[in-house]
């Protein structure tokens, strides 16, 4: 019995941190590449959420309106750089700070004034909506484990494309020397943009994987670009690798910490006191986590070569 | 709303020339972040209730300023400071949350301010830090889930698996579910709260169900309450693990829930002190005037923000001016208004002394998802810390 519970957790806990990867990649990538601070990022993920929960009503259904959705999100994160961010590229990062924080503000309100306060459930369709059975006491929601397929399959994708296509090579090679690459004749403008909405389109993916769980809500992304900073200070900035490695590695700490920590409290502690710490102390754990990393390694677990 | 601002600019414009003829309002609700759904609730049940009083409250001009505490303790201590100090309100009412509204009481209650709960009630303010100037037209937190602990012993409930947010109110809806229920309490999880509040419940619902428990206790208010439903439902523990909840399901989480066809949700149980079928005349104008206008089902929070303000209404009526505090608090205390809850009353303490309900989730004649009162569980029931309250 302990041990599926174990195994459950540890799902949880990688669909939690594949769902943090898809936000803290694009956050990494435009961090790291375009050097740009982006607080608005987590609005990119709440406007994916609620986009796909609307055309989910409009079409009835719910992978069609992901479909449909992505694309969209790439748009709005490409006018998003145009008007946005493409001005700030050569401010300090106080200025991109406070320049997406009032575009957060401006999102959030936009949301509230089409969709208003309330939130929109999203429905799923019958197949998605079940359990599957791995075994008598393994029962996992069936659309719990289309995140972690969806999330691998992200992953893979942006493996792939940074590391095996000519998109990628100049992608890497804009980090490195961006002077270089646009002395080379190459547009680095299209390609700023380029990463940009591929960052926006990953972060919508997020939420719109995150929508059918909870609900497409203002203010939803605030919640979630704190946590994908953790990820991307842990991991390194600007690092797909370490991006990967510590969001998973945050997601399985959150959840096991949120599972298993009362329990091991109550091991040299009144249970009373176990009940009352566990619940804050696992809400901190990924933020000690962070400390530590930062002390230790400032670079983070996986800083790319070439910065 | 437009009606409204005339009104209030009409009424601001009077108060410069003849400044005793306004009662002032201030209330103090979540107008933005998920739980704004909550405080719109509220804000058109006050305004419905200012527009059955004809905007008056007896001679004088009734006029209500709203203000958002963004679901953040400190924003709502600000937000009532802003209403004591800068609009010298009569009366500060309002507040969905405990912990808000224990962040602000001292600001409006120092000031020599009437405080009207429209829905939090945190047990400190109920015993130890009672205050004559403090009334609430909600409840004290615990009692809402001491109703339900009553309704798990009735059903024959043995042990229970315990989910609540990890704020002032998560922790007394606890301690009032342990306060009745005679059984066992397996497992507890307090999930993190506020703006940036936990939503996906994986972890705590896998803990659950492997807990064995014969039934599962939660409190998830506001938009939380829509996203537990789903994740209950996905998980498909309905047959294995039933749902006993309070502040969870209600007139805000059911219209989203069938809009998504999350038929689970119809048939659960929950306790409240009102419900929009109580038989009573308020009750049926409050109910039918609030579709009419707005479209939906009121909530709780409704019935006790309109409450709230028939009330104030009531006792500035009587009084007929708002500098008399004795002989208003005396009014506030009689408690002389047509409730939505039929007959009002006030405890030592402040508090309501009430009946509480079984409510169960349900489609109307109109095909609505809404609930409607099963038994009553509590008859005039008494909070458990009235007798902490000493004033």
């Amino acid at each position: 019995m302990d041990f599926s519970l174990l195994i459950i957790q540890a799902l949880n806990g990688v669909q939690l941190g594949l769902l943090l990867f898809l936000v803290a990649s694009g956050l990494t990538l435009v961090f790291g590449i375009l050097d740009f601070v982006n607080l608005a990022h987590g609005s990119l993920y709440m406007m994916g959420a609620f986009i796909c929960a609307s055309l989910t009503f409009l079409f009835g259904s719910f992978v069609l309106a992901v479909l449909v959705a992505l694309p969209l999100t790439g748009v709005l994160g490409f006018l998003v750089e145009r008007f946005v961010a493409r001005p700030l590229y050569d401010r300090d990062h106080l200025d991109q700070v406070l320049g997406t924080f009032g575009l957060i503000l401006v999102l959030d309100t936009l949301a509230h004034l089409i969709w208003g306060p309330a939130g929109i459930a999203v429905p799923l369709p019958g197949w998605l909506q079940g359990q599957i059975a791995m075994s008598e006491t393994l029962v996992i929601p069936t659309f719990r484990l289309v995140i972690i397929g969806a999330g691998l399959g992200a992953a893979a994708g942006l493996f792939w494309l940074v590391n095996h296509t000519r998109l990628g090579m100049l992608i890497r090679a804009g980090a490195s020397n961006r002077t270089m690459v646009s002395a080379l004749g190459i547009d680095i403008q299209t390609l700023f943009a380029l990463v940009f909405a591929l960052g926006a389109m990953l972060a919508g993916l997020a939420g719109m994987l995150i929508a059918p769980i909870t609900e497409a809500s203002i203010g939803m992304g605030n919640n979630i670009i704190i946590t994908a900073f953790v990820v991307i200070i842990v991991g390194g900035i600007g690092s797909m690798k370490g991006a990967f490695i510590a969001a998973l590695m945050i997601g399985l700490i959150d959840t096991m910490g949120r599972s298993f920590l009362d329990d091991l409290f109550k091991l040299f502690m009144s249970s009373d006191a176990a009940e009352n710490s566990a619940p804050a102390v696992s809400a901190m754990l990924i933020y000690i986590i962070m400390a530590l990393v930062l002390s230790l390694r400032p670079q983070g677990l996986f800083p790319p070569r070439t910065r | 709303m437009k009606t409204f601002l005339t009104l209030t600019l009409a009424a601001s414009l009077m108060s410069t020339a003849a400044w005793a003829e306004t009662v002032k309002i201030g209330f103090v609700t979540t107008l933005t972040t998920g739980a704004a759904v909550i405080g719109k609730d509220m804000q058109n049940s006050v305004n419905l209730a200012v527009e059955h009083l004809g905007g008056k409250a007896g001679n004088l001009d009734l006029e209500v300023i709203f203000a958002d505490d963004g679901f953040a303790p400190e924003t709502g201590k600000q937000a009532t400071d802003k209403l004591v100090k800068q609009d010298n309100v009569d009366f500060v009412a309002g507040y969905i949350w405990s912990h808000v509204l224990l962040a602000s009481r001292k600001s409006a209650l120092d000031a020599g301010k009437f405080l009207i709960s429209a829905n939090a009630g945190p047990s400190q303010i109920a015993g130890k830090l009672c205050n004559e100037n403090f009334f609430s037209t909600s409840w004290q937190n615990d009692q809402t889930p001491m109703a339900m602990g009553e309704v798990l012993n009735r059903q024959g409930v043995k042990s229970l698996y315990v989910m609540a947010p990890n704020y002032a109110a998560g922790k007394d809806m606890v301690s009032g579910v342990e306060r009745t229920f005679k059984g066992e309490i397996v497992g507890k999880d307090l999930t993190k709260w506020g703006a940036d509040a936990q939503l996906d419940f994986s972890a705590e619902l896998a803990k659950a169900k492997a807990s064995g428990a014969d039934g599962l206790f939660v409190f998830y208010p506001g938009a939380a309450g829509g996203a537990f439903m789903k994740q209950y439902d996905q998980a498909g523990l309905k047959d294995m693990l039933p749902l006993y909840s309070v502040f969870t399901v209600d007139a805000l989480s059911l219209p989203k829930l069938q809009a998504a066809n999350l038929t689970g949700v119809l048939g659960s149980r929950t306790t409240q002190e009102w419900d929009p079928t109580l038989d009573n005349a308020a009750n049926k104008k409050f109910v039918a005037d609030y579709k009419a206008k707005y479209g939906a089902y009121p909530s709780y929070y409704g019935a006790q923000s309109y409450d709230a303000i028939m009330l104030i209404a009531s006792a500035v009526a009587k009084v007929g001016n708002t500098t008399d505090k004795d002989a208003l608090r005396a009014a506030l205390k009689a408690a002389d208004f047509d409730s939505v809850r039929g007959n009002f009353k006030f405890g030592t303490n402040n508090f309501p002394v009430e009946n509480f309900y079984l409510r169960e989730a349900v489609v109307d004649a109109d095909g609505v998802w809404t609930t409607k009162v099963v038994e009553t569980v509590f008859e005039d029931h008494i909070d458990s810390y009235a007798a902490d309250c000493k004033m």
